[in-house]
């Protein structure tokens, strides 16, 4: 049997653990008011519903990512080879990603690519966290509901633009030729444009632009449920402001906040149109260099298992921090 | 001086820029697509023109690519909401320990980079479908393969909405039904989907604006097609015209004006069930009255 | 159209802790039948497990002679009305008294007729277009009932359903109900914590305690003859007074309290040796000296007038308080604070029954 066939068998496995957690649970807490699944939705209803959360969760979800894990573990060979004598079990792809095959010599160039994302990643998120909690906290707390209102509507709004026509929007003001860069020399700050796409800026800038909202939603529900008076009590103590953000503000909305920073650290790492369209020609996202072995190179597996290094690595992450900041996964992903 | 009022001014200054870093972009992009120059330019301001919505009218790829957009749009809308529903309910029935699980299953296509759900989904489904040369030739296509990648994670969308209403379905009005002799689907068909219907509607108009805006999975999931995301991306890559201006005048213009309409129902709405308020207090009145 | 009700050694379970344990009790049909007792006694369980909610975990439920298992809540001749009632918002108020004829395939005009029927019955004609939210408290509670009423049910099952109105409409709602049940004619379960309800409204009450039934009978009985000290301390006020019994015959019972020996009637058969709890309610006490082994001595620590009568509290031996409710009519003169106050009563008023829990304030 082949090794992607193997791939069909582990969610039977793990349908075979639920079915045995339910027995389980049926057994130890017998419950007079729990009724059977098909017995509560009717047959045809139950059997629709099955139907469709299996078809999402199998087909869609979890089938997918396990057949691309098996893919990247083979190599890339022509459509008439795959099956054949050649398509073996290898570990290649991976090994690639440390040292480069073609001459032999530590692949500085992706590792570091990987490396830049993470980095640019956790800094726009650290950005975004500071511009949108003074609002966040403002809207929540402050604001009255007329005004709160009116600002998420402001707030949603440019968000139906789509990220590429945002993406251009920057690029038009960041440009050589953009506005910015006008207002600058015409105020005779500068005499030749300052290149924001090259260095970079335009990227941070199209990053933090990019995922503004969900860092500012999460924050906002976070904060909303705080009681008013621990603020009041926390002033009346004569608490300086920064001491009862600090203090109890902060404290109470850790998991929005971890929320808001792994949704906008996993897009941001994950990104592909704000590195293609406002990162500097020098500039290698990693997402790109998976496109390429996609759309350049047609060496799936290569891509698949630089994919694969991707998530890990990121979830590797998101996991270490949530434990630092002592976040609770489940809190997080609320 | 009170430095209440300095906050109060600082706290504004702080909004001003907030919402000119929102809205500045679009803009400038925006007063761009009235200019006449070529390359999209906001100062100076030539002259007026509209030429450049005619450009874009006139734009055979973005026009084709809006038609598959819609298309797809349409057919993940048809699978992510029935699918997030039974997702919801499932949930809600769940055993408790099984929950965690199913948990983290259905909602770790949120947490997985949109390229990594393309990669895999064009991945899987070219195998599956090159079992019989029949299926792929009539299912291996970039549209049929993005509604199966774009439906992966707007279904979990889906479940989160369907759930957040579900928390607040009150269990006693099943059993009332119930008890006056409805069957469990008879349950779901009058009491459950009528309370659900405000949450359908989100679910459909999210799931379809996700899936218009999406391009990280849509990219590879594409194949040889295009969405007009796609197009606009490769516009981009390629260089800049105001016709890409224009076109975000126009779905800014839509998106204010669902905005406004969106405002004016809940507005609506609320006059509403301000006014039952009121009926009900002076039905209370009356009835004080009565028994006194 | 009414069924009797019949508990047979009915126990649910769940998990480790028993909610209704071996209850068994014969409700007759037509009748006004209430459960009371604190909450979490199980007498909703009781009530959940008639309307098919639950099923026993041993033992069985008969409805008009006819065994329950088996047969969901759908499906049986009750009708339940909620404590929070449980109408359907998105429904008008005729749509939702018709629901129960609209899932058996009654037909438009058929559903509108009997709504309309029963808008009369519950005295809000014309009202079926209204929204729910549109209705006051006691109009939804109504509507409730007729809502019940709709599908012709033999038994009717109310949880509490009075519990949010406050309480002028509630002691309205009371007469209310009993009225509407004696013009339908069928069996009434009720189920609440609050005494008054259960006294004034009921044919027959079984009174409940941590899930087991501790006495069945008329307000009249339970009131006047409780069984167990749960029974005497949770209906109505009572001063309980536990001790040894020293003496006992037939009829009376003397155990020694930290008052000294008292006497009261013997119900239970009692004898020298048991541990008991001699029960004397403050209606039943009088200020002043009597015989010897009905007589205590005590300190008033407060009086509080509270106008058709009014309530001594008194601190006795082991500072334990005591209670005497002076009627208006009685015309004495109540002692000031602090003086001391003998207490007496008829030996037939005090009663002596076995130790046991008492109900928790």
């Amino acid at each position: 049997m082949s090794s992607r066939a193997l791939v069909f068998i582990i969610p039977i496995i793990v349908i075979a653990i639920f079915w045995m957690m339910a027995r389980r649970e049926a057994r130890r807490k017998p419950d007079p008011t729990r009724k059977g699944f098909f017995e509560r939705n009717g047959v045809v209803l139950g059997t629709v519903f099955v139907l469709l959360v299996g078809f999402w969760t199998l087909f869609l979800v979890a089938l997918p990512y396990l057949y691309m894990v098996v893919e990247s573990f083979h190599p890339a060979l022509p459509p008439m080879k795959r099956g054949g004598p050649d398509d073996v079990l290898t570990t290649a792809q991976y090994a690639s990603f440390l040292v480069n095959p073609i001459n032999d010599s530590i692949n500085w160039l992706h590792m570091g690519a990987l490396l830049f994302s993470i980095i640019a990643s956790i800094a726009v998120t650290a950005l975004n966290f500071a511009i949108c909690y003074p609002l966040a906290y403002y809207m929540a707390q402050a604001g009255t509901a007329q005004k709160v209102r009116l600002l998420m509507l402001g707030l949603i709004v440019p968000y139906w633009v789509n990220e590429i026509l945002r993406a251009f929007s920057l690029r038009l003001l960041l440009a050589s030729k953009g506005l910015i860069n006008q207002a600058l020399m015409g105020l005779g700050i500068t005499d030749a444009p300052i290149d924001f796409l090259g260095n970079n800026t335009g990227l941070y800038v199209g990053l933090s632009y990019a995922y503004l909202l969900v860092m500012m939603f999460p924050l906002y529900n976070a904060i909303e449920s705080l009681d008013k008076n621990q603020v009041e009590a926390a002033r009346d103590l004569g608490a300086p402001w920064w001491r009862i953000h600090w203090d109890v503000v902060i404290p109470y909305a850790k998991p929005g906040i971890a929320s808001g920073c792994t949704m906008v650290f996993m897009l941001s790492v994950g990104s592909l149109a704000a590195p293609q369209f406002l990162g500097g020609p020098r500039t290698l996202w990693f997402t790109a260099v998976i496109y390429d072995f996609f759309f350049q190179s047609f060496n799936w597996p290569r891509g698949a298992a630089y994919a694969f290094i991707m998530l890990v690595v990121c979830i590797a992450l998101v996991l270490g921090m949530l434990r630092l900041f002592k976040v609770s996964l489940g809190e997080a992903i609320r | 001086m009170s430095s209440k009022a300095i906050m109060k001014g600082m706290i504004g200054f702080y909004i001003l820029l907030f919402f000119g870093y929102l809205f500045g972009p679009l803009l400038v992009m925006g007063v761009t697509a009235f200019n006449t120059p070529g390359y999209p330019q906001a100062y100076p301001f030539e002259a007026f023109t509209l030429d450049w919505f005619v450009k874009l009218y006139n734009h055979r790829n973005m026009m084709d690519g809006l038609k598959n957009s819609i298309v797809i749009g349409i057919g993940v809308v048809a699978i992510s909401v029935p699918v997030g529903l039974a997702a919801s309910i499932i949930m809600s029935q769940i055993y408790h320990r099984a929950r965690g699980l199913y948990y983290l299953i259905t909602i770790s296509p949120l947490l997985t980079p949109g390229v990594i759900i393309g990669i895999s989904t064009v991945i899987f489904w070219r195998d599956v479908l090159s079992v019989t040369d029949v299926t792929r030739g009539l299912f291996y296509k970039g549209i049929v393969l993005t509604i199966l990648g774009q439906a992966s994670f707007i279904s979990a969308y889906c479940l989160l909405i369907f759930m957040a209403r579900l928390t607040r379905f009150d269990r006693a009005q099943e059993e009332a039904a119930l008890d006056l002799g409805a069957t469990y689907p008879q349950v779901f068909w009058h009491i459950l989907l009528p309370f659900l219907k405000p949450a359908v509607v989100s679910a459909i108009v999210i799931g379809f604006l996700t899936s218009f805006e999406n391009y990280n999975t849509t990219t590879f999931a594409i194949l040889a097609d295009k969405t007009l995301v796609t197009v606009l991306a490769g516009e981009v890559r390629q260089g800049t015209t105001p016709a890409l201006s224009a076109l975000a005048v126009i779905i800014i213009g839509i998106s204010i004006i669902g905005a406004i309409s969106y405002e004016v129902v809940k507005r609506q709405e609320q006059n509403r069930a301000e006014r039952a308020q009121r009926q009900a207090i002076l039905a209370e009145r009356g009835e004080i009255a009565a028994t006194a | 159209m009414s069924a009797g009700v019949e508990l047979d050694h009915v126990t649910v379970r769940f998990g480790d802790f028993t909610a209704v344990d071996n209850a068994t009790l014969d409700i007759r049909g037509g009748e006004f039948f209430s459960f009371l007792g604190p909450s979490g006694c199980g007498k909703t369980t009781i009530l959940r497990t008639v309307s098919g909610f639950l099923e026993p975990s041993e033992g069985c439920v008969r409805i008009g002679g006819q065994d329950m298992v088996g047969i969901g809540p759908n499906k049986r001749p009750t009708a339940l009305i909620f404590q929070n009632l449980a109408l359907f918002p998105l429904m008008t108020v005729a749509e939702n008294i018709s629901y129960g004829l609209r899932v058996r395939g009654a037909d438009r005009s058929a559903r509108r007729k009997r709504a309309d029927e029963l808008l009369d019955l519950i005295a809000l004609p014309g009202q079926g277009d209204k929204l729910v939210s549109e209705l006051s408290g006691g109009q939804k509670q109504r509507v409730a009932i007729a809502r019940a009423l709709a599908v012709e049910p033999k038994v009717l099952l109310l949880d509490e359903p009075l519990s949010a109105l406050d309480l002028k409409l509630r002691q309205h709602m009371r007469a209310e109900l009993r009225s509407i049940q004696q013009k339908v004619g069928i069996t009434f379960i009720y189920i609440t914590h609050d005494q008054g309800e259960a006294l004034t409204m009921s044919d027959r009450i079984a009174v409940m305690s941590d899930g087991v039934i501790q006495q069945v009978g008329d307000g009249k009985a339970v009131y006047d003859n409780p069984e167990t000290a749960f029974v005497a301390s949770f209906v109505g006020e009572n001063n309980p007074f536990p001790g040894t019994v020293t003496r006992a015959d037939q009829t009376y019972a003397v155990i020694e309290t930290a008052f000294g020996p008292l006497r009261g009637r013997n119900p239970r058969g009692l004898r020298a040796g048991d541990q008991g709890i001699l029960f004397v309610r403050p209606e039943s006490a009088r200020l002043g000296a009597g015989s010897a082994d009905t007589t205590l001595t005590s300190t008033v620590t407060n009086v509080a007038f509270e106008g058709y009568m009014t309530h001594v509290y008194l601190k006795g031996a082991g500072k334990k308080e005591i209670i005497v409710t002076v009627g208006r009519q009685a015309a004495i003169d109540i002692p000031a604070p602090h003086s001391a106050a003998p207490i007496n009563y008829d030996a037939d008023l005090g009663l002596v029954l076995p130790e046991g829990m008492l109900a928790r304030e």
